[in-house]
């Protein structure tokens, strides 16, 4: 292009830095989400509520109360009864800022000064945690005076939101129900569409092109329009021969028939693309229009069958609505999408579980997606720029 | 747990061994029924006319009786339901859709899905453009179109708690752990409960439906951009026109096609919309959209098939014209083969 000519190199620079700068922001808007809840799902369930997960390398700062030991166990020294020890159970991993007696001023005192708490007793709290507490006299107090004070974290790190979701909360089991799901429900489509397919693209039959177009049609119907019907369908048919009404192979089933009219529609545009000659050239040497598919077809029509894969992989992965209507909502059946759904509303505001399992759900979908990103462009291409 | 698997991958061995042998063995059947080789040529002709006519309806058979049970069927059934009562048994003329148009949730609904209409195929277009447009001058744009793609792989479940998260609110004096609020709050504002504000809310919603299709759009679009010929652009830059006036009269008009599919597409998406709303609001202060207020009466107490399917057809309705664009769109296409 000669965008160059006849402008000033000055200018020329900043609209380019412009464009950088422009493209570098939606990035980050379209980022920054997901790294919120990567970070936040690695992150201490106590600092995930204590900072924003973007301060998450900073550490935080939390505060806390503890109890003194009871006044009884000072030692005399020097003419007072002194008390001294560490209020951190671990010293040395975190740092005291400051420290007070009230819990309507718990940060009273910066670390490292003495408080006077009046009568002559005194209290001082080191950043370190190790406290200076002195008596006039020998007190009688048995229960130890309470204190409040802000400490800082260093930030922690740990895989621990991991293991809870996955073996406590349920979203291991979820996992292999969603594998259990998406697995057939992405091989079966693909073989009977891909014979429906070469049928309407390849065959003369009376009929195709009213076929094509009934294809074409129920590609946009929504799927709330079969979701009733097939709910009673299920309940009749499980009433009829005494079996549950929710299986696996309901579900799959469902998703081959919703998926059904884009796989046709997909493969039947590729394989109508295929040069004839080929075909042509086949059938004269005397091989039938089913050698033809098997030897010929098929495996030059691989890219549009990963397509279509990767997106009915995806499509079912990710689905709410069908695993809600036909599977139910036991263990043993509810997958990764009906699963963070629940836990949205039993664990609310749980947000290490939240972000946990949200990233172990799409985990699985974004491997496939940037491992296959060629074909699944290929195929977003195919499926919408060609016929809508 | 091992059994689980074990029987889904027997099913995937049993369901595929049984389609191969299926489409193999009524190829082979009709082969041994009406044989071309080995017999006389007149009967030979007549048996491979025979095969030619049957042949395309053992490849077509299983997808067209799938086809019939999973979508033909439940459609024409939806409809006849939603002039059906609550068991599906006393027909009630268009009570349901009466009812429904005086129904405060419904009605409700309808705005909302008008708003989400208005607002997210528009904003995808526009943004994806953009962002198809920007990228294509850097060298970095493969990368950023990647990243910026990336959540059309994400499920709208997980999509809801990672925005979930973003716009999280936490009680007064309490650290705001929500990115919104923090901002809010560094900028000098008030922090708020987002998703509870009764009109505004829907918007926060659109914004996740809108971070997952930008993708979508612009992958479309930056392909349709590399689809104009570059003399076009070139004879306006020798013309004086500025980056703007290429944009919007060179490159958009000669793209306009595209646009159109990507808008109805993402239409359509929309008028389905379900996930985000059950998942964040699940209708609660005045969010309500029409797939999940679909879904609400399906189950709601029992469940009401009539209003469940009443809901469905207004929904159909709604796709209707996009469908019958499709069709001809595609007809003119394939017009001669």
């Amino acid at each position: 292009m000669a965008q160059a000519s006849g402008k000033s190199a000055g200018k020329s620079f900043l609209s380019r830095f412009g464009v950088h700068l422009a493209v570098f922001f939606f990035v980050a808007l379209w980022t920054i989400p997901t790294l919120g809840i990567l970070v936040s799902s690695l992150r201490d369930k106590d600092q995930i509520i204590a900072s924003g997960w973007w301060n998450s390398f900073s550490g935080s700062v939390q505060t806390e109360a503890g109890r003194l030991p009871p006044g009884n166990t000072a030692v005399e020294r020097d003419g007072k009864y002194v008390l001294e020890g560490n209020i951190f159970e671990e010293p040395g991993a975190r740092e005291v800022k400051a420290f007070g007696l009230r819990s309507a001023a718990p940060t009273e005192h910066p670390a490292g000064t003495v408080a006077d708490l009046g009568d002559g007793v005194t209290l001082q709290i080191d950043p370190d945690g190790s406290f200076v507490h002195t008596f006039p006299a020998a007190s009688d107090d048995t229960r130890g005076r309470r204190v409040y004070y802000s400490a800082s974290t260093p930030p922690r790190f740990t895989t621990e939101n991991y293991r809870n979701v996955l073996f406590a909360e349920g979203i291991g089991r979820s996992f292999i129900n969603s594998l259990t799901v998406t697995i057939p429900a992405t091989v079966i489509p693909i073989l009977i569409a891909a014979f429906a397919a070469y049928a309407l693209a390849w065959m003369r039959f009376p009929g195709r092109a009213l076929l094509i177009a009934v294809v074409i049609g129920l590609l946009v119907v929504p799927l709330q329009m079969a979701l009733i019907p097939l709910l009673q369908l299920y309940n009749g048919v499980a009433l009829f021969f005494g079996v549950p009404s929710k299986t696996y192979l309901g579900i799959w089933l469902a998703h081959t028939g919703f998926g059904l009219p884009f796989a046709i529609y997909l493969l039947r545009s590729y394989m109508a693309g295929l040069p004839r000659e080929l075909m042509e050239s086949a059938r004269i040497d005397g091989a039938s229009d089913f050698e033809i598919f098997i030897k010929i077809v098929l495996p030059l029509s691989f890219p549009v069958l990963a397509s279509f894969a990767i997106f009915q992989f995806l499509w079912v992965w990710n689905d709410l609505l069908v695993a809600m209507v036909f599977l139910g909502s036991g263990t043993d059946q509810l997958v990764l999408t009906g699963r963070l759904n629940a836990l949205l509303g039993s664990r609310g505001g749980d947000w290490e579980i939240l972000t946990t399992s949200a990233f172990v759900t799409i985990i699985v979908p974004l491997i496939v997606f940037f491992s296959l990103q060629r074909y699944f462009v290929r195929g977003l291409l195919a499926g919408s720029v060609k016929g809508g | 747990m091992a059994g689980q698997i074990f029987s889904a991958i027997l099913v995937i061995v049993v369901g595929v061994g049984g389609c191969v042998a299926y489409f193999w063995g009524a190829n082979k059947l009709l082969d041994l029924i009406f044989p071309s080789r080995g017999v006389s040529g007149m009967t030979a002709v007549n048996n491979l006319r025979r095969q030619g006519l049957i042949r395309p309806w053992l490849f077509i058979g299983p997808a067209l009786i799938i086809l019939l049970v999973y979508l033909i069927y439940p459609v024409i059934q939806t409809l006849w339901l939603s002039f059906h009562d609550r068991s599906g048994e006393n027909f009630v003329g268009f009570g349901n859709y009466v009812w429904a148009f005086g129904d405060r949730e419904f009605r409700n609904s309808i705005l909302n899905n008008l708003l989400w209409l208005l607002v997210v195929p528009a904003a995808c277009t526009f943004l994806g453009l953009v962002i198809a447009v920007l990228t294509d001058k850097i060298w970095w744009g493969t990368i950023a179109k990647s990243l910026i793609f990336l959540p059309l792989a994400i499920s709208f479940v997980g999509a809801s708690v990672i925005w979930k998260f973003i716009y999280e609110y936490r009680g007064d004096g309490q650290v705001q752990i929500g990115l919104l609020n923090a901002v809010v709050q560094f900028f000098g504002g008030q922090p708020q409960v987002w998703i509870s504000l009764p009109f505004w809310n829907s918007f926060f919603l659109m914004a996740i439906l809108i971070w997952i299709q930008t993708g979508f759009a612009m992958v479309i679009l930056s392909a349709a951009l590399r689809g104009i010929p570059e003399e076009t652009i070139e004879a306006a830059v020798i013309d004086g026109a500025n980056p703007f006036q290429i944009f919007w009269k060179i490159m958009v008009p000669q793209i306009w096609g595209t646009i159109a599919v990507v808008w109805t597409t993402i239409t359509i998406l929309v008028l389905k919309v379900f996930d985000i709303v059950l998942t964040m609001t699940n209708g609660q202060w005045n969010s309500q959209v029409l797939a999940n207020l679909m879904f609400d009466w399906m189950f709601r107490g029992g469940g009401d098939f009539g209003r469940g399917a009443t809901i469905a057809v207004i929904i159909m309705i709604a796709v209707l014209p996009i469908m019958i664009w499709n069709i001809r769109q595609a007809n003119r296409e394939t017009g001669g083969h």
